[in-house]
């Protein structure tokens, strides 16, 4: 769900930190980041950029993932923490 | 790769009656370093793309006893569909071990305790292996294992299995699991109400076309994710009243479930990247 000052993850650039508050994605996608981390309360930083800009690794619980932009585009994140 | 070699003349077949136990865990946990050391076998410590998905399996001895392990591929999840979460998955549901053991990152908990949930909702005969606990002590992470123990319903065992600490502990507690001296009762995980409704009515409906025995809330529950397999279990024919196989005897503990219409596949892991996001392991904390 969409809330109000929601953005999408990839928009955030390194050294951010957001709260998870929603997720866009669907299906198996949404299964897979839900498990990777991602649910609602999460705290994710941007942790680096890869050279051409894609894919982008962040801390999550305690490990680095590294999402492809439009993987990112389907979570959604609010402020600073 | 032909299912019916993993899974039924598989680990089964080469372990003759030496209970099954199964080690289930997410990627970089150790959980080959526990199989290494039990089995004193140098095995696979590695999952990357291009490598076929398969389970090793080894033997341990503990106190005289002998134990076929299998060692299941590294997962986040048993849910998402991954070639690997299949094979864990398969391996749990109808391979039927006699113990699973779920080796937890005792330094990143929480992202642990999705797969330690999960493998509860298919089977309660589970110890958790709480490995690295040391570095999650040097991390400043106080963990009160009696209330973690307390919380899921089965033994968790802390350990530094790099170092055997605690190995000694989790094959007297998988012994304990196998012979039925510990019976564990999980804490099952509770839905809301518009979920758990919709559970009971899979659960009845998969009751009529599996063995008894099958996990089948598991099942209901992966059939909610559109799990294909279970849906086009679900979508066929009824078996007529009174048919022998729901009705009939459990089959004995450990052996391997019959699975009319739902055969596992393993598929090989393509070499080429996937759609699924990509991780690694981070360097520090």
């Amino acid at each position: 769900m969409p809330s109000p000052g929601s953005v999408p993850l990839h928009l955030l650039p390194p050294g951010a930190a957001a709260k998870v508050v929603g997720m866009e994605a669907g299906g198996p996608k949404r299964r897979r980041l839900l498990d990777l981390g991602f649910v609602p309360g999460a705290v994710v930083e941007v942790v680096r950029r890869s050279p051409f800009g894609d894919p982008t690794a962040y801390a999550i619980k305690g490990s680095v993932i590294a999402l492809r932009r439009e993987d990112a585009a389907g979570i959604l994140v609010r402020g600073d923490v | 790769m032909a299912s019916d070699g993993l899974f039924r003349t598989g680990p089964r077949a080469a372990s003759g009656s030496h209970p099954v136990v199964a080690l289930a865990g997410n990627p970089n946990t150790g959980k080959s370093t526990v199989f290494n050391a039990l089995t004193g076998l140098a095995q696979h410590t590695g999952n990357w793309p291009g490598k076929t998905v398969r389970t090793a399996w080894g033997t341990a001895r503990h106190r005289g006893r002998l134990y076929t392990l299998v060692d299941l591929p590294g997962t986040y999840s048993l849910l998402a569909g991954s070639a690997e979460e299949e094979v864990a998955s398969d391996f749990l549901c109808h391979g039927r071990p006699d113990a699973t053991v779920v080796v937890a990152d005792a330094t990143a908990l929480e992202r642990n305790l999705n797969l330690v949930l999960q493998v509860l909702e298919v089977t309660g005969k589970v110890v958790v292996l709480l490995n690295l606990i040391d570095e999650a002590r040097r991390k400043g992470y106080d963990i009160d294992v009696g209330v973690l123990a307390e919380g899921l319903g089965v033994p968790v065992v802390p350990a530094v299995a790099r170092d055997g600490r605690g190995l000694p502990e989790l094959m007297d507690t998988v012994a304990a699991l196998c012979d039925g001296s510990l019976v564990t009762h999980p804490r099952p995980v509770v839905y809301p109400p518009d979920v758990e409704e919709s559970l009971r009515r899979l659960e009845a409906r998969l009751a009529g076309r599996l063995p008894r025995g099958a996990p089948l809330r598991w099942l209901a529950v992966r059939a909610l994710c559109g799990d294909a397999r279970v849906l086009r279990l679900l979508a066929g024919p009824a078996p007529p009243p009174g048919s022998p196989a729901p009705a009939g005897p459990a089959p004995p503990p450990g052996s391997p479930l019959p699975s009319p219409g739902f055969s596992p596949v393993v598929r090989p892991r393509p070499a080429v990247s996937r759609t699924s996001p990509e991780t690694k392991r981070s360097a520090g904390p």
